[in-house]
């Protein structure tokens, strides 16, 4: 994170300090668009910017997309419209959210295929390791019986008897 | 001369590195006690002469030397000493210093705390960690020196260090993270000694274990400060950003906790011996990977740290290095590796290997989330970002279904529990956490919502279930007080643990759904209302700090007319590289922070750009945070990792 704070203190020095956000110039007639507008702001990228939505960027451009935001809400656009209008000027780079396409299938549906590949082998243990039942003694005792052993073998090498 | 000593003790410090890689290594393969017993000198005159380097720099720190270029770069005669010190750490070579400080710190410590290891045991760990010293110091020495002059003539004055970084958060977080990531070395080299040697059983994860819980507990509370330092210094008010930087922190983290999990099981039941192994050397390798990540620059192309290509590439090799010779050894020896014992299907090595699987997936997801773009750039597949949208879809989801294993884990035992016993245990939890869960937005919010009834229902889960699994421990004790000590200290570690899970579950639930944040522009007697409160400005009036000038506001902040606290957000300007810093102001509390961040005069300063934000059980966040590493450290204290071995296997076998 300390590197994190460094990549926005250079954003600070690149992106001239306009304001700080958006200041409520916003104007919306109901509060719902205002809502809106705030998830929008959150979810888009700034293009210009290394790492930043164009709700915390001081640069022109997230301003300007802003005001585009707020223009066309108010123009009642829906929410894929505007996000259209976006990519179609400035590419999937200013989509936080990428969209589920061929090229992202992996990215998407990879994190569900690991789970449940990570279950599956989890059931392999598990039959594997019911084969072979052995009696060693209950809850509450740190070490095996075998363990213990080879802690002792262990130990008694210790004392300069090498392999 | 200063800095030439700095630089002479590094090189000193190189040479014994490499002796220490190679001649406790080379005793232990040839049975040579002489040359094994060197191991615990080496470590210390190794560290003793990072220590000398380390000095040095801060000296030149210290007195202003602006001939060192990292110096002149990186601090000012303005700053005030805290910050020239720890101004150290403020860029890439003394950050780098400051690691291989910590590297050396720990291999000393393992030379000092493991009286009970076998010596050839020993001397191989500590060979290991020699290895990746002579790897980083050499990295030190070629690339990034920083004890380099500006000879003959160097500037007057430092450049200053990045206002940003001018804060407490810069002295404390840096050294908490690395000591985390720096820290799994540890584990990485028993993981490594133990191939070497083929002693793959309980004891070696017994040894292995207090390292990695204390390290694992330093890289949590490092990600906790710099998640509450990025929040009252950025002025947004946000708290976690999934920036790649962040994600190369995270990453090692959620592989540690498997690691220290299965640790536990290793330990405990000596099975997974191999996942276990495997688990250490990844956690290593991420460590090492989110440092080339960060470095090297493929991933945020104007970074301030990643100035070179050259080092990029060193780092790549020694992650290749470690990695490729590491995973080798895996490859050979770990076949031969063989579990003892058996366990059944409802049993809590099963449950710990179901947590095993989910903290991988999240590690991977983190990783192909934060890679993914530079994938698809390198395919000629077009730019695409990957942001919060995006893992908190994914990760949401897979950390409650953990959460609720993590509840039936703590009901179920070793081996085997029956189906009976396990909901005997849970029946109640479950029903009151539910509850509680549907309650809570009622009571505390508007209305019903879906996000907080899961995101409550189960954070109390975790905990009642934890709660009820520990009065559970006392219905057959005679005296309260002798159940109470029987009970180890791992066990009180595990209990904490989990609870801070539940804790920073409850704040991320709570702050992402109530918050409120509203940007205004106000002039002098303008006021807002939010959550309830009344917030009104007074003004702003010009400070002077030791080398900033500031505009500073007077915020009143009432409540139903009664007066709650003044905040003093600031907009400073620093002298001399004349930037423009926010400097929030907050007022902290348990179950509410009142936020203020200062903007820019409009209007010729008659009215400013204010922002105030409300933020409800932030502070559980980084408190759950905070309860997480305690927990780890607990375990680590406990008693059995301090007794003799022998005496502790006599009491068991």
């Amino acid at each position: 994170m300390l590197m994190n704070k460094l990549t926005l203190g250079l954003l600070v020095l690149f992106c001239s300090s306009v304001s700080l956000a958006a200041i409520d110039v916003y104007q919306f007639d109901d509060p719902e668009k205002e809502k809106r507008f705030q998830e929008l702001a959150y979810e888009l990228r700034c293009p210009k910017c290394q790492n930043q939505n164009i709700a915390d960027s001081n640069a022109e451009i997230a301003k300007d997309l802003r005001t585009k935001i707020q223009q066309m809400l108010v123009a009642d656009k829906t929410n894929p419209e505007i996000i259209d209008y976006m990519v179609e000027r400035y590419g999937d780079f200013v989509l936080y959210e990428p969209r589920v396409k061929p090229q992202t299938y992996l990215l998407w549906y990879g994190p569900a295929l690991f789970l449940l590949l990570g279950l599956a082998i989890i059931l392999w243990v598990i039959r594997g390791r019911r084969q072979s039942k052995e009696s060693t003694a209950g809850n509450g005792v740190v070490l095996t019986t075998t363990e213990a052993k080879q802690l002792d073998a262990l130990l008694n090498t210790k004392k300069g008897k090498q392999s | 001369m200063i800095p030439e000593i700095g630089e002479f003790a590094l090189i000193i410090a190189l040479l014994l590195s490499v002796v220490l890689a190679v001649v406790p290594m080379y005793g232990a393969t040839t049975a040579n006690e002489m040359w094994m017993s060197y191991a615990r000198p080496l470590a210390m005159g190794q560290f003793l002469f990072v220590i000398v380097s380390f000095i040095c720099l801060g000296y030149a720190f210290a007195q202003d030397d602006f001939s060192v270029v990292y110096v002149a770069q990186h601090s000012n005669s303005q700053m005030p000493i805290q910050f020239k010190l720890s101004a150290i750490w403020g860029g890439h070579e003394g950050s780098l210093l400051l690691w291989a400080l910590i590297l050396c710190g720990w291999t000393f410590a393992v030379s000092r705390f493991s009286k009970a290891l076998p010596l050839d045991m020993l001397a191989r760990v500590l060979s290991v960690m020699g290895i990746i010293a002579t790897g980083f110091i050499s990295f030190l020495l070629i690339t990034s020196s920083p004890f380099e002059r500006y000879l003959p003539r160097f500037p007057a004055d430092g450049a200053d260090l990045n206002p940003l970084l001018q804060d407490f958060g810069l002295i404390v977080h840096p050294p908490m993270l690395y000591m985390g990531y720096v820290g799994f070395s540890v584990a990485f080299a028993f993981a490594i000694a133990a191939l070497l040697s083929g002693r793959m059983d309980a004891a070696w994860a017994r040894w292995s274990r207090p390292w990695t819980n204390v390290a694992w507990a330093f890289l949590g509370l490092g990600i906790t400060l710099g998640s509450w330092w990025a929040y009252y210094e950025l002025g947004w008010g946000g708290w976690w950003f999934w920036d790649p930087v962040e994600n190369a922190s995270l990453m090692p983290w959620l592989v540690g906790t498997a690691l220290v999990h299965s640790l536990a099981v290793t330990e405990k039941r000596g099975v997974f011996k191999s996942w276990t192994l495997l688990l250490a050397i990844f956690a290593f390798s991420l460590s090492l990977l989110g440092t080339f990540l960060v470095r090297s620059g493929v991933l945020t192309s104007v970074h301030a740290f990643a100035s070179d290509p050259e080092r990029g590439f060193f780092i790549l090799m020694l992650l290749a290095i470690t990695m490729g010779g590491s995973l080798t050894l895996y490859a050979f020896k770990a076949p031969s590796v063989k579990s003892e014992s058996s366990f059944s299907w409802l049993s809590r090595e099963v449950l710990l290997l179901v947590n095993n699987v989910f903290l991988t997936v999240m590690a991977v997801t983190v990783l192909l989330g934060t890679l993914y773009p530079l994938l698809i750039d390198a395919l000629g597949q077009g730019k695409i970002s990957v942001g919060p949208p995006y893992f908190n879809a994914v990760f949401v989801p897979i950390m409650g279904t953990m959460a609720i294993a993590m509840g039936v884990s703590v009901a179920v035992r070793w081996r085997e529990t029956s189906t009976e016993t396990v909901l005997k245990t849970l029946w109640l939890p479950a029903v009151i956490s539910l509850l509680m869960g549907l309650i809570f937005p009622f009571v505390y919010g508007s209305g019903f919502d879906m996000r907080v009834f899961l995101g409550i229902s189960v954070s109390l889960w975790i905990i009642s279930t934890v709660v009820s699994e520990f009065i559970g421990k006392f219905r057959n004790a005679q005296t309260l007080s002798s159940r109470l000590s029987q009970l180890s200290m791992s066990y009180y570690g595990m209990m904490l643990a989990h609870i801070g899970v539940a804790v920073t579950a409850i704040g991320i639930t709570l702050v992402s759904t109530y918050s409120e944040e509203r940007d205004m522009r106000m002039a002098k007697g303008d006021s807002v209302e939010l959550a309830g409160y009344q917030f009104t400005f007074q003004g702003t009036q010009v400070v002077k700090g030791a080398n900033y000038m500031a505009d500073q506001a007077t915020i009143e902040v009432t409540e139903d007319g009664q007066s709650v606290v003044t905040l003093h957000p600031e907009k400073r300007r620093y002298n001399v590289k004349r930037n423009m810093m926010t400097e929030a102001d907050i007022d902290a509390g348990l179950f509410r922070d009142l936020y203020v961040a200062l903007g820019e005069p409009l209007n010729e300063g008659e009215a400013w750009a204010v922002r105030v934000h409300y933020k409800p059980y932030v502070r559980w966040l980084w408190l759950g945070g905070i309860l997480m590493a305690l927990g780890g450290l607990l375990t680590a204290a406990d008693k059995r990792y301090r007794k003799s071995s022998r005496k502790q296997e006599s009491v068991h076998a």
